[in-house]
């Protein structure tokens, strides 16, 4: 089992003739992902790397039957192609664009209320069923197949955590790239619910940052409701206030979403947190260990 | 990115939001000439710098005359002021505004800001005007009204008067101060901003609803279609080293320490920095090359780490995803090269291609530490950087 992604899961590619998008088209399907058509205005009735290619979301849902999307769309038309996937009533959308105004992403959080459609992003590296499906950018060999799972807003660091858990013999289940951003879709509190609902999922790694106050909130909600344990981590302690890292959700401003204060938060919820990137699957371990779930999660 | 507090004043001039009369003045001449056109009784001599606490450090002075305005420029044009948030460096002031001073009954404070939890942004006041929000926030929250705005409908009247309201504008006063409120509001999404600060507003005698200062700040991705706005920025206020970094795409920031950092990812860029500290070492910056480095990008990262004087040894970090460990190999040797280096480098490659990258670096003839581990590579540059 994994979550919101599996084997059978048919995926449209939003954006598939830009060079971005093709280039991922071809490693996703080289993962084994059924990527069953793409999307691209004007280029509607032509073939590339073997998908059919449609003019619409809508019009490519119709044809192929697909669930799921994956938006590689350049930032200034990104907002309207989470919409289009949205307004095609797919389950999931996944948005890994970078850059998109923060205002366009307030309209589209507006426009998704009271509609079926799940998003990931934007700004992530996409969600990965180990084994099963890949969507996104993220390099698929580091993963294993397992019991723990992985949500985090950075995508090198997932990368970090998957690989460092692979190298250990713990495989996961499915690695969840929220992203960046200040205003996205899906949340750390989604994941973990999804996570906690998954029978194959034994236990989490959640990756924060500095900025905003998702990390306090999961934590107070892994609190009350987690049944299976969580190991964090935080990065950005050094980050100085006010400058934004990269990420345009990661900034300290008015003294608010500093890492120490997450941390505290996270160590108050019974989160234990990594005291640096390169001990976040040695962090999982230990409380794998204390709770006698290691044995349960090797997986060779 | 932000602009001076005398172009926020005009660009809310546009829409509607009064703002006291100015102008702004490079030069002593410049500022007395300014307030003779003025011609008020009074007038305020602010500096104009990319920061706040300016009034407390010394940089806003009332002139009751031309010889004082001329006194007050001379004073704080070329001066160095250190804010709460300039840092110990200070920034030097190179831009005076020059505006008419008014009869302040009562100062407000108006904020509107991005509200990540309900993903809207947020209309804040509080009667409590001159002081930090965040300092009203701590102390008497019960004084923060907040209206959030539905990006459909945008700000509505009865939000805008409702604040008014509970902020205590005087009744004869409210109709002036919604008028301001929806202009504000209008200023914010017609700009992309991603602050729009008012602290403080103020009410004067004459019975005028006033911004006496404004900080407006801009979603810098949303720059590309505000062309108006990006002719405002400021190069002199932006770091040198910073403003290289973005015109080849890489995110920098400056940092006080001696250990330069180079890796992809923001979220590892991030850690590379914590862990450097956390085995005692003192990160120079922040540095993400980005998910599509080629080997002249990350040879321009080198530069830039390169140019700041306090680097005594180089990290490079880097665990490749869909950036190739040897593309990162290709142009770390090549940077070196070109450069020459005189510093310690470590390097640690993992991911995509490393075997090939590591052959990369080991056949290289330059000196390079290769490092098994984040943890490892670490430790080894805090070591030779001493």
């Amino acid at each position: 089992m994994s979550v919101f992604i599996n084997k059978n899961t048919k995926v449209i590619v939003q954006g598939i003739t830009g060079s971005t998008a093709l280039f991922h088209t071809k490693q996703m399907l080289e993962y084994g992902t059924k990527i069953v058509g793409g999307v691209t205005p004007g280029k509607g009735g032509s073939e590339l790397e073997g998908v059919p290619v449609f003019n619409t979301v809508k019009e490519a849902v119709q044809a192929t039957g697909a669930t799921v999307s994956v938006i590689y769309v350049p930032a200034p038309f990104a907002a309207d192609a989470i919409m289009e996937a949205v307004d095609a009533e797919l389950d999931l959308t996944i948005c890994i664009t970078e850059h998109i105004p923060v205002l366009d992403m307030v309209k589209v959080k507006r426009y998704m209320e009271g509609k079926k459609t799940r998003l990931v992003g934007p700004n992530c590296p996409g969600v990965i069923s180990a084994d099963e499906c890949k969507i996104g950018i993220m390099p698929g060999y580091i993963h294993t197949k397992g019991h723990v799972g992985v949500v985090s807003r950075s995508g090198t660091l997932t990368y970090e955590a998957v690989h460092q858990l692979t190298q250990a013999g713990i495989g996961q289940t499915s690695a969840v790239g929220i992203g960046g951003d200040p205003v996205n879709g899906t949340n750390f509190i989604d994941v973990l619910k999804a996570f906690n609902e998954d029978p194959e999922t034994y236990a989490v790694i959640m990756i924060g940052e500095i900025g905003g106050s998702a990390e306090e909130e999961a934590a107070e909600w892994v609190k009350a409701n987690m049944t299976k344990p969580v190991v964090g981590f935080i990065g950005g302690r050094t980050a100085p206030p006010g400058k934004r890292m990269g990420h345009a959700g990661a900034i300290i401003s008015g003294g608010k979403g500093t890492a120490e204060e997450k941390i505290r938060v996270m160590n108050e919820c019974g989160i234990e947190v990594a005291d640096t990137p390169s001990v976040m699957g040695e962090t999982l371990i230990k409380v794998l260990k204390e709770k006698g779930l290691f044995e349960k999660c090797k997986t060779n | 990115m932000n602009i001076h507090e005398y172009q926020g004043k005009e660009v809310l001039r546009q829409y509607g939001v009064s703002v006291p009369n100015g102008k702004v003045a490079f030069t002593v001449d410049e500022a007395v000439e300014a307030a003779k056109e003025l011609g008020t009784k009074v007038c305020v001599v602010k500096a104009q710098i990319h920061a706040g606490g300016r009034g407390k450090a010394g940089g806003v002075k009332v002139a009751k005359n031309l010889e004082e305005v001329r006194l007050y420029a001379n004073e704080i044009l070329g001066k160095t002021l250190v804010t709460h948030q300039t840092g110990p460096e200070g920034k030097e002031v190179k831009r005076l505004l020059i505006e008419e001073g008014c009869d302040i009954q009562k100062e407000y404070y108006i904020g509107l800001v991005l509200d990540r939890a309900t993903s809207r942004v947020v209309l804040m006041a509080s009667e409590e005007g001159g002081t930090e929000i965040e300092e009203v926030a701590e102390k008497t929250p019960e004084k923060i009204f907040k209206e959030e705005i539905d990006p459909v409908v945008g700000l509505t009247a009865f939000q805008a008067r409702r604040i008014a309201f509970n902020i205590n504008i005087p009744s004869n006063l409210v109709g002036q101060a919604v008028k301001f409120l929806m202009g504000l509001y209008n200023a914010y999404i017609d700009k992309d901003c991603s602050i729009a600060e008012i602290n403080p507003l103020v009410v004067t005698g004459d019975g005028k609803v006033m911004a006496l200062d404004a900080k407006l700040n801009f979603d810098s991705n949303a720059l590309y279609r505000r062309k108006d706005i990006m002719d405002l920025r400021d190069l002199e206020e932006e770091d040198a080293k910073e403003i290289e970094a973005s015109k080849h795409d890489l995110s920098y920031v400056a940092l006080d320490g001696n250990i330069g950092c180079m890796v992809n990812g923001a979220g590892l860029a991030m850690s590379t920095m914590d862990i450097v500290k956390h085995y005692g070492g003192e990160p120079a910056n922040f540095l993400d090359v980005g998910g599509s480095a080629t080997a002249e990008k990350v040879t321009e990262a080198f530069k830039i780490i390169l140019s700041d004087p306090n680097v005594k040894g180089i990290f490079v970090n880097i665990f490749g995803g869909i950036m190739k460990c040897d593309i990162i190999a290709t142009g770390v040797v090549e940077a070196a090269r070109q450069i020459g280096l005189t510093v310690p480098l470590v390097v640690r490659l993992e991911g995509t291609n490393v075997d090939l990258g590591k052959k990369i670096l080991a056949e290289s003839d330059i000196d390079i530490i290769a490092a098994e581990s984040m943890a490892d590579g670490a430790q080894k540059i805090v070591s030779l950087v001493g």
